[in-house]
């Protein structure tokens, strides 16, 4: 990536967010006072980085050698044929190091701390992936890292908090709350008002207040950019339409944002809709929520007609978080791209069929983009090509499966 | 002149400073959360700050947290903080009462319906902590037309042109938060507060409150004699966290409350 990469014209869909961080009504920065001149802080120095040349080069040499970026395009012949339909191409961000997408803008978090003269490093995370990669840039760049993870999701995901503490992190267990995702954020927020001199706070997704939306994304946005060079060398055209997962939604903001200005890519984001959408157990926050405010920013949520925050739903830990960042918000409303839902159950049985038809063993997270797909692909026509997002691998997700279907490991 | 300013300028009459008592809506639960609001003023409480719950308070710390949550469990809502202070007001008129809490209540109840409903129930001011000068103007601008004073946060990362984006439009009074951190962990440095609150009234004529980490009548003290008032919150709901199972859980909050004020 270049810093020229994100310069684009005002009238565009890619000129978001305004100066105040808003995406249309969406975004800002909603924290206590202790935080706001850190958080401008973070802007400014995010912006100086984001202009300078020798930020990027630093960036793309590691995400080259480190990462092992670009990321394969890959074309999925058994899929495609099993489908009889589009033509299905996956992204495959689980070959990154660290085993899914959150590696890209862990890096450039931290490049950005270290040009604060940060000392320290926190973060939240959910399924672990996030606090995986953080710990281990933290390691790579030898900075404490504190990760705070939901007692519930410490459960649920036993490996990758076994790998954070082998990668010198210090796991926090949060049981405050419903001790998942969202608390964890919570204490993330009421560690670094504490702590607000030495420490950056290493946001896991393209949500929280105004920078990070928009800086999540931009380190993100290298999936969408390959993806569009990768397609015009397999196929010489633009992809027909994306799919990508969406929890706070990091990996579908990076895969879309480069496309926003091609009006014939249609784009689906997949939300987790566990039990399903109906019922009050799924983490669906624009399919089954409404606006509200949280975590520094305006968005929809999970929530109930007094304004309190509900509890969210999926199988997956990753995906298990009561809203969305404010850019899906936005596309949402303007209906730039369709967000849609698929169960728990759905998810499982993508998981299956990914890893029979293609010898790919995906995270529960792209499961449910694979689920979407399975629904979508027979329906299209033969030259309509698809691009998935693969962003995560399912090592970490083999417990959480083989106890659904009821087997032993 | 307002119930705020009248407060403020009674006791400086006095040569005496203000004590606000924050107490959670509905903790422990909706009648005995009214009878601790009703015995406030008569302890010695000058002003009152009424706590709106919230499933994610993002700057409070564990005692405050597991208050909310079980206003909440036990049905406390923002229209049910409303109808408390409805209630309070049958028998108080002169004490002021400032509701504190998140911005996500208010926005979902609509800013405009809330400002009126919290002046006709007899609101004096708002605290929103998750609202900072750059997002507010969508809540201060009607509260302050409906006659309720917007109190502003100041902390100690407010300083240089910061603190004047913030006590740009402030009414009321200036809620100083003591320390860079949650409610009720960790204390205050004097000596800094002192230093900052002195900047603070070069710039501005409003009474400064001190708030969080000020737990024991002496920390009360010391306090009071830097600022025009004292907040005493985590504090105050532990308190009634550990009277919970007390018959009158008035008498221990009033023994607690008349200790702080006499301190001051």
């Amino acid at each position: 990536m270049e810093a020229k990469n994100l310069k684009v014209p005002a009238n565009s869909l890619r000129s978001g967010p305004d100066e105040k961080g808003h995406f249309g009504l969406y975004g800002g920065r909603y924290v206590a006072e202790t935080l706001m001149p850190l958080i401008l802080e973070v802007e400014q120095a995010w912006h100086k980085a984001r202009d300078n040349e020798a930020f990027w080069d630093e960036f793309n040499a590691l995400a080259k050698d480190y990462v092992g970026r670009p990321s394969p395009l890959y074309f999925a012949k058994a899929t495609t044929a099993h489908y009889g339909g589009a033509k299905i191409y996956f992204k495959r961000d689980e070959l990154n190091h660290t085993g899914a997408h959150k590696i890209n803008h862990c890096l450039g978090q931290i490049l950005v701390a270290r040009r604060m003269g940060k000392k320290r490093i926190i973060a939240e995370t959910g399924a672990g992936q996030h606090g995986v990669a953080t710990a281990t840039v933290c390691a790579l760049f030898d900075m404490p890292c504190t990760v705070f993870m939901g007692a519930e999701d410490i459960k649920r995901q036993k490996p990758n908090v076994f790998r954070m503490k082998l990668l010198g992190a210090e796991v926090v267990p949060v049981t405050s709350g419903s001790g998942t995702l969202k608390d964890a954020m919570n204490e993330a927020l009421r560690h670094w008002v504490a702590h607000v001199e030495d420490t950056y706070y290493l946001i896991g997704t393209v949500a929280g207040p105004h920078p990070y939306p928009e800086m999540v994304r931009d380190f993100q946005s290298v999936i969408g950019i390959e993806t569009k060079e990768q397609m015009m060398e397999k196929e010489g055209r633009l992809p027909d339409s994306l799919v990508a997962c969406i929890g706070g939604g990091s990996n579908a903001m990076g895969l879309f944002h480069p496309f926003l200005d091609d009006p014939s890519v249609q784009m689906f984001g997949v939300e987790a809709g566990g039990f399903g959408v109906d019922t009050d157990k799924h983490a669906a926050s624009l399919t089954g929520g409404s606006t509200g405010i949280l975590h520094g920013m305006r968005s929809y949520f999970l929530q109930n007609d007094d304004g309190q925050i509900n509890e969210a739903h999926s199988i997956s830990a990753g995906l298990d978080y009561p809203g969305i960042g404010p850019e899906h918000a936005y596309l949402h409303d303007i209906d730039r791209v369709q967000y849609v839902s698929v169960t728990d159950d759905e998810a499982l049985e993508a998981f299956k069929m990914l890893s029979q038809l293609e010898g790919i063993i995906p995270a529960l997270e792209p499961s449910h983009a694979f689920a979407h797909v399975m629904k979508l692909a027979p329906t299209l026509p033969k030259d309509h090509v698809l691009v998935m997002n693969l962003c995560g691998r399912g090592d970490k997700d083999i417990f959480t499966v083989a106890e659904k279907l009821g087997m032993e490991i | 002149m307002s119930r705020i300013q009248k407060t403020f300028e009674a006791l400086k009459d006095k040569n005496q400073k203000a004590l606000n008592i924050f107490v959670t809506a509905g903790y422990p639960d909706a009648t005995r959360s009214l009878e601790i609001l009703k015995s406030l003023p008569s302890s010695g409480a000058d002003l009152i700050e009424l706590g709106i719950p919230f499933t994610d308070p993002m700057a409070d710390g564990p005692t405050i947290q597991d208050s909310s949550l079980q206003a909440l469990e036990n049905g406390m809502s923002l229209q049910g903080t409303l109808d408390m202070l409805t209630e309070f007001r049958k028998d108080n008129t002169g004490t002021p009462v400032i509701l504190m809490g998140y911005f996500n209540p208010i926005y979902k109840y609509g800013c405009d319906k809330f400002v009126n409903n919290a002046k006709t129930a007899g609101a004096d001011g708002l605290i929103v902590v998750d609202l900072p000068p750059e997002e507010d103007e969508e809540l201060r601008i009607p509260a302050q037309k409906a006659g309720l004073d917007f109190i502003k946060l100041v902390t100690p990362t407010t300083i240089g042109t910061r603190l004047d984006t913030v006590i740009k439009n402030a009414s009321g009074f200036l809620y100083y938060v003591s320390i860079a951190g949650i409610t009720g962990t960790k204390s205050a440095n004097i000596d800094e507060v002192a230093a900052h609150i002195k900047q603070i009234k070069e710039k501005c004529d409003l009474p400064v409150a001190v708030g969080f980490g000020i737990k024991t009548p002496e920390d009360a003290a010391k306090m009071s004699k830097i600022a025009d008032a004292v907040v005493v919150g985590s504090a105050i709901v532990e308190n009634i966290n550990k009277n919970q199972s007390v018959s009158n859980i008035v008498a221990p909050l009033s023994e607690q409350v008349i200790a702080l004020k006499k301190a001051i």
